[in-house]
């Protein structure tokens, strides 16, 4: 009888560690052969077009000028300067409306789940209607439709006669500092250091020895006094100067040009329905139990919320909130359409237009925003580690 | 003393519980069951009576609905003789008047075509399938552009013997018979001189072999292209070329292979962390650059290109959760089955997984289709570009808003439709567990 033959070694092609390893191996090569192509064929036609490459054109004058800037620019400036007049911009932009947008979208969440019909179905009906349309037309809208079409600045809309609204932008008091004001931040960090130790003191008070304290009305009173007993031993020294009506415009306060109101209005509007929903999915989220042993164990209504229901939903909120910040940071690019001078328009326009250097500046503004979504992931795993359920 | 009802013993009173059921009991419960409720359901009521009415009178009441010049609009109100005026570039962009019949035709056989998907049941769903993939883009293609083609018939037969081939090798349920386990071996075989063919054979023999050549109808070029027409073809091709990307990006990231995973998560996260603006400047400026001498591609296909990269990156995400989704035991029972890699993704997990992400991919779609309005800053006139456009022409300053609430209004009925749908989906989907 023959002896069946024995298991010799497979082929090689049939091995899982050679198959991995070729199938690595052309990948690589796959990649580096589309990175070759496209790196060749864009130096000859650089060469062509006779483009030198590189950044040396961020040191030269940039020769033109921008509606806004946070800093000091002007014509002779240069390039780079630019640069960080847009990068700034956008960050302004993005940050008023981060806060409004998380006020209003907080707002919408809880009035969603309101026990009042009319208020739930109102805070719907936002919801459905502005999630639905594409945000570069509600930007238009803002722009083109309303802000375009109020009154000059001698029919503006006025608030109180002190914040005035009018087609050249938003004017309102603005605060001038007088000397001695730095005794005012200063009392605001030593007030906020206080309240954090207060807070720490009486958590560690109450694990040990299961006795409350008042520390949310103690911190309170720390907040507002202290600073205010420093404005006080100062003298006041903040006045508030107003916009006055001089010819054709307003003349001192604090201008905002339409643009950067119609960005802000539209952004913080459109993000807040989505964050609306991702609060009240959030509230919902925490589950009825909890809610009937907060009861069980005897909390307050105010307990409840703040102790039992508040952290829970957080923890399920944080994360898709912290993704729409980035979303509005992102969506803040879209300034260019209305001229607002944020980084895409400056920078990705303008510079890219003078300049002719294509690559460079799409690769340098291409690198900012993945720079914040970078950071922000980073503070997102770093908050998702800290708040993971420990189980048993 | 209507509410008050003896019980019990005589003398002792008890109050009537307020009404619970009626109108009345309603409205007591839902908006004034509180003094706080009350307040807030007169500050909505306020609200609502400041915004819609005048709204209404404006759109509707104080309207101008006839005529077909400015002059028309004399009254208060909203002027919709500007969008009568302007439907058909809202509608087709600068579409010549007498090839619009293409689009509509093009319109019809897809709708015609997609009705079956709605069907619960209908047996040939996978046909249909394939038709809309990878028919109807030819056919669109060759109606929407048109102008000469010329079709080498060998090429033709190798590519639909390709096709086919393929077909009822990765996917023999799709095959009206089993194939016979001798195709398996062929195969490979097959596959590559096909291909090989399809890409070198005209070089290799100078020149087509039997080419036919025609012209069905004249030449549209694509700078024509605009209104919701250019919305729904940025949008549709952005989708239909994101998802098999997409699945390609999504089983890369999840591959045990280290660098096809760093390959795959560097790309998605890169195109994920950009705002989509960046990328179409990216493509319009950038993309020329990339090409050998003498090879360029217009501005439409640039955007085409820019919009699929960008979109497959989320495509990418949305099925990886669905691969997650896959309880191990799928995987395992492959493996046990002595299934290989490419044939647990394609026959066990892949199914399941592209199955329960549908209502992802529709959100996807509806963020793709508000997304595409930013064509418009590249140059091209899409929607809300042309209602842009028509605002801003001389004879018809002063109607922007109208421009934009019937833009509005198409963006509107869309978008929620299809968000409408992908519930519906979801809810489908969810029993079946």
């Amino acid at each position: 009888m023959p002896e069946p033959a024995p298991p010799g070694k497979p082929p090689a092609w049939q091995d899982p560690r050679v198959r991995a390893l070729v199938f690595q191996a052309l990948a690589i090569a796959a990649a580096l052969g589309v990175v070759a192509f496209i790196f060749t064929n864009t130096m000859a036609n650089l060469r062509r077009q006779g483009i030198a490459s590189g950044f040396d054109f961020f040191g030269t004058t940039a020769g033109f000028g921008v509606s806004m800037s946070l800093i000091e620019y002007a014509e002779h400036h240069t390039y780079f300067r630019a640069f960080l007049v847009g990068l700034l911009n956008t960050m302004l932009v993005s940050a008023i409306g981060i806060v409004l947008a998380t006020f209003l979208g907080f707002t919408l969440g809880i009035m969603r789940l309101s026990r009042n019909w009319l208020v739930a179905k109102l805070a719907a009906a936002y919801v459905e209607i502005v999630r639905n349309l594409p945000l570069l037309l509600q930007i238009f809208v803002w722009y083109f439709g309303i802000l375009r079409q109020l009154p000059g600045p001698r029919q503006s809309v006025s608030v109180l006669d002190a914040v005035f609204l009018n087609n050249r932008g938003l004017f309102s008091p603005e605060p001038v500092l007088k000397p001695g004001f730095t005794a005012i931040p200063i009392a605001v960090a030593v007030a906020l250091v206080a309240v954090f130790a207060l807070a720490r003191w009486a958590r560690q008070r109450r694990e040990q020895t299961g006795q409350h304290f008042h520390t949310f009305y103690v911190s309170l009173a720390i907040l507002v006094g202290v600073p205010f007993a420093a404005a006080a031993a100062t003298g006041f020294p903040l006045r508030w100067q107003y916009p006055e009506l001089q010819g054709f415009n307003f003349v001192g306060g604090m201008e905002l040009i339409p643009e950067l109101v119609a960005l802000v209005l539209a952004l913080s509007t459109y993000t807040a329905a989505f964050i609306g929903e991702i609060v009240r999915a959030g509230i919902l989220g925490v589950s009825r139990g909890q809610l009937e042993a907060a009861q069980a164990v005897g909390l307050t209504r105010g307990q409840t919320l703040r102790l039992v229901i508040v952290p829970q939903a957080l923890r399920i909120i944080v994360p898709p909130l912290t993704s729409q910040y980035l979303n509005l940071t992102k969506n803040s690019s879209l300034a260019a359409a209305i001229a607002y001078p944020d980084l895409v328009l400056i920078f990705a326009g303008t510079v890219l237009m003078q300049t002719g250097q294509a690559i460079e500046v799409i690769l340098v503004t291409m690198a900012v925003y993945l720079t914040f979504s970078l950071l922000i992931s980073l503070f997102m795993n770093w908050y998702n580690r800290r708040i993971a359920l420990v189980e048993r | 003393m209507a509410n008050r009802v003896q019980v019990g013993a005589p003398g002792t009173l008890i109050l009537r519980p307020p009404a619970t059921v009626g109108v009345a009991g309603w409205v007591r419960q839902n908006l004034f069951s509180s003094p706080a409720n009350a307040v807030l359901t007169l500050v909505s009521l306020w609200v609502l009576y400041v915004t819609v009415p005048p709204l209404v009178r404006w759109a509707f009441i104080d309207a101008d609905w006839v005529g077909s010049t400015r002059e028309a609009c004399d009254r208060e109100g909203a002027c919709w003789v500007f969008i009568r005026v302007w439907f058909d570039r809202l509608m087709y962009g600068f579409y010549p008047e007498s090839e619009i019949w293409r689009i509509h035709v093009g319109y019809g056989i897809l709708a015609v075509a997609a009705v079956p998907l709605f069907v619960p049941r209908f047996p040939w769903k996978h046909w249909v399938g394939v038709f809309l993939l990878f028919v109807y883009p030819v056919i669109a293609f060759h109606l929407f552009v048109g102008g000469t083609f010329t079709v080498d018939i060998v090429d033709l037969l190798a590519g639909l013997a390709l096709a086919a081939g393929t077909v009822a090798r990765f996917a023999p349920a799709l095959a009206a018979r089993p194939w016979s386990p001798r195709w398996r071996s062929i195969y490979p075989a097959f596959a590559v001189v096909a291909l090989a063919w399809l890409l070198l054979g005209g070089r290799l023999v100078g020149g087509p072999l039997l080419p036919v050549s025609a012209t069905l109808w004249p030449l549209v070029e694509t700078r024509l292209w605009g209104g919701l027409f250019l919305t729904l073809v940025v949008a549709s091709v952005g989708i239909v070329g994101s998802l098999p990307l997409g699945i390609v990006l999504a089983l890369g990231r999840r591959s045990e292979l280290p660098v096809i995973r760093a390959i795959c998560v560097a790309f998605i996260e890169v195109w994920r962390g950009v705002p989509l603006i960046t990328v179409l400047f990216m493509a319009s400026n950038m993309f020329p650059l990339f090409m050998p001498e003498g090879v360029s591609f217009d501005k439409l296909l640039r955007a085409l290109l820019g919009v699929t990269i960008f979109a497959s990156a989320y495509m990418a995400e949305v099925v990886r959760g669905g691969l997650q989704a896959i309880p191990k035991g799928q995987y395992e029972a492959a493996q046990a089955l002595g299934l290989g890699y490419w044939r647990t993704m394609g026959l066990i997990v892949l199914p399941q997984a592209l199955r329960i992400v549908i209502p992802g991919i529709v959100n996807n779609f509806i963020g793709l289709f508000k997304d595409t309005t930013l064509v418009l800053i590249i140059g091209l006139f899409d929607f809300l570009g042309m209602a842009q456009a028509a605002a801003s022409n001389a004879h018809w300053l002063g109607f922007a808003i109208e421009g934009y609430v019937f833009t509005a209004f198409g963006f509107w009925i869309f978008c929620f439709g299809m968000s409408r749908y992908s519930q519906h989906l979801e809810r489908k989907l969810h029993t079946g567990h």
